[in-house]
């Protein structure tokens, strides 16, 4: 067992863990978080997809040791109390979600794409979410509340 | 005046959960359970000789460990045939653990609880399971052969043949002015829904009572499934679907052994467990679709009108056949499509391979059999030189001619009629949204930039909406809280949300009242599965009548309570009132607490139904003769015949002459499924299926070695299309309500991928002016038939010969 200290959504824990526990099973078995979902085990899906230190990381692919010090954000974390995220406001209003399990992680990377390019044109945006797979909604209108969640995200200036 | 919510696209119901992470998948359920994970085959055709479980008996956390010789009762049986059907004379299905023999890499061999998933991996490394390997049986060519048996009751590896035929088609082609064959081939593809399969089983001892979550498309399947399996009566079993992600027809497969196992086990051990599938599971022991050869005989006329039409096809249905022939049966029937040929005759033979089973994935043999007419459509265009969408309309069906009966049995056992359905409206709209009519300007245009192009279509109809019936129950409480089940589950359908239109219009409430249960057996005990396009059509009427049995009671109630006639009355945001005297009022809430006469006082609205709250008709009872108590209704919807959707595609294709790189310009979508609910949740089923489409066009199948093993059993391997390859869609509608149903509508599930194979087919022909006989086709295929029609081993098409000689 390693100790370890890691901030999540805003909250210090410090636990002991196994050294090979993913951090997708710590937060989901450990901390309970299980918004967050696991789609594939080899890092393709992105359905696990969480913010390490405000960047996107697919938390299938590094064990939780890793994050000992790290600030981590999931999707439990994005809303500002009751109110949504513009991202997650954004894929309500679009319809970009059917089943809503790659939501969580298409939304977390939709957020750091924007971060990393506040005005995405719609190529840049179907090239930001590449690594992040979905099976309902051929991304169409993922792609478009991606872009409405920019514009929401720059305070209305898409 | 309320607004009319049926037809609004409305954001949906349970968006704000699910964008937070607050959905509840099966993983996300039953924490502390124990876990469960299984040793499967690592080949594709063996027989067991040893098991050696001893090394995993110490593995700390280890809770049980059992295999075939464990399990009793009706579990040790095989597992049930679930469509039995006279031509599938050979049906063989397979056992929840491999007693003697396993058939396809990936059969469950041992199973193994722990404390949890790690652990219980562990275990599974630790068990030794020695095999004798025999010859595996790969593809529909090796199953043809029969060289080698999968099953020894299967001779020549036949599942099921089954022939129908209306009129004498063989003598239709003979007789036909011209003639043409084909020969083709479809790869397999799979639902590959992004949450796998799992279940969790939670034994109740003190009440003998079991629930079971799955991640499933039918509860009451898993529920009547497991209870005959372990023995239990009905009442003593429950079965719920949480939210699932995704199911696209892997999970209206069942019982899987899994399903029947986790029960079993957490009875034994009177403990919660719980297994989900992981993807590499997914890939190699759910179920896979698509895998077709197929010969087609075709006689037409001048105007390229079918004449006769004579298919034979040889499905592989993998190992075992569970879910019997429901996708050969309507690949031979929905192939016809929007057209009326003159004869037709076609043959199938579904065969057994060691591999994984074949069951219905979204479109369910439709992509197959559209695939199939709709490259003889452009065969039989190419051969007379005709524009291919001319070709197309001298077949169609008209208007005028609906209800259309082809003369066959479809999938449900009953006539092939379709109802309704304008294909030369369809095809107008189709030609003017991609630009038909200008294509040779867009492709001369294109060529003088050096680049090649190519146009594609598709149409397609789809039987949807198939019974045997679903059902609705509507209850109003006295909050005025309305409460909606039906029975069959939500996989990203947005029942929550369309459901709640409908019985917010048909009651008058407002829609936020409104709450939706679907897949839940506590709640709504019959009920079928959402499989087939079916949910809005058949559970979707259903609730339909039911918030009319509920208007009905109120109204009864209230003009009682307000001593007026019951013409009098409107419902409106959930008040009864009478028209043109809004003064003169009741809420549905309280005409709920009158519905419910009480001898005890819960809360201040329920003193108003109290023995002593005021005076009564004593001639008559508290509750009358033929009410019941509560404002609420049941009512079933059971069609007599399935409804048909149609739809047209488009597509512009680039293919990059040197690489053979393939790209999709632009994807235009005709859609015509009746009456909508919601057009934003449709548009969205039809956004979703092209992208299935194109991923089973372009980049996905399954990849299996002679020896059987599966080489791309994960995402890394498995192309599944990201954003950066499906392409934007344009969509337009008609809207041909169904005669066959009050609200006129029909199903739309699975329409956006059934004609995408067939669309892209014809595109990349029309680019490279060369047949296309196979899908998918990756770069590398394209590559090769560039060099085989190169060097004169492929034929020309006639047009491509022409507009460069």
């Amino acid at each position: 067992m390693t100790r370890i200290t890691v901030t999540v959504d805003g909250t210090r824990y410090t636990d002991d863990v196994e050294p090979r526990t993913l951090l997708v099973q710590y937060l989901r078995d450990r901390l309970g978080k299980v918004g967050t979902v696991v789609g594939c085990d080899t890092g393709n899906c992105g359905a696990c997809t969480v913010h390490l230190d405000g960047r996107s990381v697919k938390s299938c692919q590094l064990l939780a040791v890793q994050t000992d010090g790290h600030e981590v954000t999931t999707i439990e974390g994005l809303a500002n109390g009751a109110t949504l995220h513009p991202m997650q406001e954004a894929f309500r209003d679009c319809h970009a979600l059917q089943c809503g399990f790659c939501t969580p992680g298409m939304i977390m990377q939709a957020v750091d794409l924007v971060t990393e390019n506040p005005h995405p044109t719609e190529a840049e945006v179907r090239e930001g979410l590449e690594g992040n797979l979905c099976r309902c909604t051929g991304y169409h209108n993922i792609v478009k509340a991606v872009q409405q969640g920019a514009g929401a995200m720059s305070g209305g200036q898409s | 005046m309320t607004t009319k919510l049926f037809g609004a696209p409305i954001t949906r119901r349970e968006d704000p959960r699910l964008v937070s992470g607050n959905g509840k998948y099966l993983d996300d359920l039953g924490a502390g359970a124990l876990a469960a994970a299984f040793v499967r085959s690592p080949y594709a055709h063996a027989r067991i000789v040893d098991i050696d479980v001893s090394g995993a008996l110490d593995v700390e956390g280890v809770v049980a460990i059992y295999t075939h010789e464990d399990l009793d009762g009706a579990v040790a049986d095989r597992l049930p045939l679930l469509i039995p059907h006279p031509a599938l004379t050979a049906p063989m299905v397979a056992y929840p653990l491999a007693p003697t023999h396993v058939k396809h890499v990936g059969e469950p061999v041992v199973m193994v609880v722990a404390a949890d998933r790690y652990v219980a991996e562990d275990a599974c490394g630790r068990i030794r399971v020695d095999y004798e390997q025999l010859p595996p049986v790969v593809g529909v060519e090796a199953a043809r052969a029969a060289t080698h048996l999968v099953h020894e009751e299967a001779p020549g590896n036949v599942a099921a043949h089954l022939v129908q035929e209306v009129g004498d088609a063989r003598a239709a082609v003979a007789a036909a002015p011209h003639r043409l064959e084909l020969d083709l081939f479809i790869d397999r593809s799979a639902s590959m829904p992004m949450e796998g399969k799992g279940v969790l089983a939670q034994w109740n001892a003190d009440d003998q009572m079991m629930r079971i979550y799955s991640s499933t498309q039918t509860a009451t399947g898993v529920r009547a499934s497991v209870a005959a399996k372990l023995g239990l009566p009905l009442a003593k079993v429950e079965c719920i679907a949480p939210d699932i992600g995704g199911g696209f027809g892997a999970k209206i497969m069942h019982p899987w052994a899994e399903e029947v196992l986790v029960p079993w086990a957490a009875r034994r051990l009177n403990r919660d467990v719980k297994w989900v599938e992981d993807r590499r599971e997914h890939f190699i022991s759910s179920t896979h679709e698509r895998s077709q050869v197929q010969h087609v005989e075709v006689g037409f006329d001048d105007d390229g009108r079918v004449l006769g039409l004579d298919v034979t096809f040889w499905h592989d249905n993998g190992a075992y056949t569970p879910y019997g022939i429901i996708v050969p049966i309507i690949t031979s029937t929905q192939l016809l499509g929007p057209y009326k040929p003159g004869a037709y005759r076609v043959e199938f033979f579904s065969l057994y391979t060691t591999t994984v089973i074949v069951t219905p994935y979204r479109g369910a043999g439709r992509p197959q059999g559209v695939y199939a007419m709709e490259r003889t459509m452009d065969a039989i265009a190419d051969y007379l030189g005709k524009d291919r969408a001319d070709v197309r309309s001298a077949n169609f069906i008209l208007p005028e001619e609906m209800p259309y009966d082809h003369g066959l049995l479809f999938q449900d056992g009953r006539p092939y009629k379709y109802d309704s359905g304008d294909f030369p409206g369809s095809l107008a709209k189709l030609k003017a949204l991609v630009g038909w009519d200008e294509w040779a300007d867009y492709r001369a245009a294109a060529e003088a930039e050096g680049r090649r192009v190519g146009l594609g279509i598709g149409c397609y109809v789809e039987g949807t909406g198939v019974g045997p019936y679903e059902g609705g129950h509507v209850q109003v409480e006295t909050s005025g809280r309305v409460n909606v089940a039906t029975g069959l589950t939500t996989q990203g359908q947005g029942h929550q949300t369309a459901f709640a239109q409908i019985v917010a219009d048909e009651l008058g409430v407002p829609i936020d009242d409104v709450y939706v249960t679907t897949g839940d057996t506590r709640k709504m005990a019959y009920a079928v599965g959402t499989f087939a396009s079916r949910a809005a059509v058949v559970s979707g009427n259903a609730v339909a009548l039911a918030a009319r049995a509920v208007r009905a009671k109120a109204l009864r109630l209230a003009a009682n309570a307000l001593e007026v006639d019951e013409a009098d009355l409107e419902i409106v945001d959930g008040i009864v009132r009478v028209v043109g005297s809004p003064e003169s009022a009741i809420p549905l809430g309280t005409l709920s607490v009158l519905s419910n006469p009480l001898r005890y006082a819960f809360d201040e609205a329920a003193k108003a139904a109290t023995q002593f709250a005021g005076a009564a008709d004593f001639s008559k009872p508290p509750v009358a003769d033929d009410e019941e108590p509560g404002l609420e209704g049941r009512d079933f919807f059971s069609p007599t015949q399935s409804t048909f959707a149609n739809g047209m595609h488009a597509a512009i294709v680039e293919t990059d002459p040197v690489t053979a790189e393939i790209t999709i310009l632009r994807y235009c979508v005709i859609h015509d499924c009746g009456n909508l609910i919601n057009p934003m949740i449709v548009e969205g089923q039809v956004h979703g299926g092209v992208g299935q489409g194109v991923g089973g066009a372009l980049y996905e199948r399954m990849v299996y070695d002679d020896a059987g093993q599966l080489l791309n059993a994960s995402f890394m391997d498995f192309l599944m299309p990201y954003a950066s390859e499906v392409p934007h869609v344009e969509t337009d509608h008609l809207m041909t309500p169904s005669p066959l149903n009050p609200l006129g509508v029909k199903g739309a599930g699975e329409a956006g991928c059934i004609p995408v194979t067939a669309v892209i087919a014809s595109a990349i022909e029309d680019a490279e002016g060369f047949p296309i006989r196979s899908m998918p086709i990756s770069p590398v295929e394209l590559w090769e038939l560039r060099r085989r029609h190169a060097a004169g081993e492929l034929p020309s098409l006639r047009r491509h010969t022409a507009a460069t000689s």
